[in-house]
């Protein structure tokens, strides 16, 4: 039980997709501009996530290794197509704000590194709990990061006001530099940096170093 | 081992390697994964376009609200929406036997009974086929109209683009164009939607003196009453745009209602 509970929280921090692994990180970008569409991409990618898992781990004795990733990307392909259908009929408003990020899950490295890595290999049950830590993992990200600039860019969250603005007759001074794509990157970047400072076994030993005579030119 | 002889369980213990249960499983994925597409795709098709129509609803609602004065000229005629009617294109008369709130343009498009080849010399808007009857909106003020909004569609870049084109009452001068889906490229084709792009529009004539369309959708600058700026990177879209209005307003499409309009009124 205890292995089962830590491929649920592994990858939430120690083990996260997007700040360890560094992957997901367009769609971490792009649909991040409000927490609304940050959660529902979230929730979009952790179903499609699960899904594709279970199904690949169900058939892995039977995958022929010559057509392995066709038959996983096959897979998921076809669950985004599903999700996206499911988000144009119950959240039509949002599916127009996401338009092609859902589409997009299929590219994700991040469903696709998993079905590889782990379902392939491991039972329905492990693969599953490991799918579900993994898009909790990034759901966590994106809504940290969603949360930070709709706050910032905007003043509010989820909609509601929190920061009364100028314009509505408050004293807070909209970030414009928030809703643009670079402040993803920052904001990502400083939560990689957060991280690594309180999980110093994150941090990556450099590939090259600087000869002691170059150091100083 | 007696289950072993069924055929299922001798493709199953196949080797991994083997070319039947490769080309097997490949197919039994596909097979599979088609189905589950196809079943959601047409159960929720309804409900998608249920959305899709409310869309188009308050779409209309808000070029309303952007032509100035329009909101006064309806509560002068003492109505709160456009009068709805069926135009049989060929003749350019109203149908009065059918009912305008039940026509489906969508599934009339599509239904042979209900619709004709477009001959291809004409189909410069690349559809194929119309339907024979269309829906216009119209207001107008003691027997003359002030306001006409038609229906137009055409061939976009990876989709097919649906407009409303809302003309004045002189049937030539365009009060508003609104785009009300296309599925072009997010972030170029797909700018025809924006606000900023549509308010280009009114104001543009579609006829010359002469009376010909000659409404273009061209790069760079527009000049002229008759020109309005593309988008730039969006090329086909653009011209996409052209043609749909071109072709919608042309002999094939509501030339001979706009012309009935003109010389014999409501």
């Amino acid at each position: 039980m205890t292995s089962a509970i830590r491929y649920l929280t592994k990858p939430l921090v120690s083990d996260n997709p997007v700040t360890l692994q560094i992957l997901g990180i367009c769609s971490a970008l792009a649909v991040t501009t409000s927490l609304q569409t940050a959660l529902t991409m979230s929730a979009a990618l952790t179903a499609v996530l699960v899904l594709s898992s279970a199904t690949i781990s169900l058939i892995r004795h039977h995958i022929p290794n010559v057509i392995r990733l066709i038959v996983q990307i096959v897979v998921i392909a076809s669950l985004v197509v599903v999700a996206d259908e499911l988000l144009q009929a119950f959240a039509f408003e949002i599916s127009k704000e996401l338009s092609i990020f859902v589409g997009l899950i299929v590219t994700n490295c991040l469903v696709l590194g998993r079905a590889e890595a782990f379902a392939t290999k491991n039972p329905v049950w492990p693969s599953m709990l490991d799918a579900l830590g993994n898009g909790l993992g990034y759901s966590l990200i994106l809504t940290i990061v969603g949360a930070v600039r709709e706050l910032f860019g905007f003043g509010t969250l989820l909609g509601y006001t929190i920061l009364p603005t100028g314009e509505e007759g408050g004293w807070f001074e909209p970030f414009g530099l928030m809703q643009l794509a670079p402040s993803g990157f920052f904001v990502i970047g400083l939560l990689v940096w957060a991280i690594r400072s309180w999980r110093t076994e994150q941090v990556e030993t450099p590939e090259h170093s600087l000869e002691p005579g170059e150091a100083r030119p | 081992m007696s289950e072993a002889h069924t055929p299922w369980r001798r493709f199953l213990d196949r080797p991994n390697e083997d070319r039947v249960k490769v080309f097997g499983v490949a197919f039994l994925t596909a097979l599979f994964s088609a189905v589950v597409v196809s079943v959601a795709s047409v159960t929720l098709k309804p409900i998608q376009e249920a959305h899709l129509a409310a869309e188009r609803a308050a779409r209309m609602e808000e070029m309303l609200d952007t032509l100035p004065g329009m909101r006064e000229m309806m509560a002068e005629a003492g109505v709160d929406a456009l009068e709805t009617r069926l135009v049989d294109l060929d003749s350019g008369t109203f149908v009065e036997s059918a009912d305008p709130a039940a026509f489906d343009l969508r599934a009339a498009e599509t239904d042979p009974a209900q619709s004709v080849a477009i001959p291809s010399e004409e189909d410069i808007a690349g559809l194929g086929r119309r339907a024979t009857l269309a829906p216009v909106h119209l207001l107008q003020k003691d027997g003359e109209v002030q306001l006409i909004v038609l229906p137009v569609s055409g061939k976009g870049y990876q989709s097919t683009i649906r407009a409303n084109l809302a003309l004045e009452a002189d049937l030539s001068t365009v009060a508003a164009l609104s785009v009300t889906e296309t599925g072009d490229t997010p972030g170029l084709g797909a700018r025809i939607a924006d606000p900023s792009w549509q308010s280009l529009w009114p104001g543009k004539e579609v006829a010359n003196a002469a009376g010909e369309i000659v409404i273009d959708v061209v790069r760079g600058e527009a000049s002229g009453p008759h020109e309005v700026d593309g988008i730039s990177g969006a090329t086909i879209t653009s011209n996409g745009v052209a043609k749909m209005l071109r072709y919608w307003l042309g002999d094939d499409g509501y030339g001979p209602f706009i012309d009935r309009l003109r010389t014999e009124g409501l």
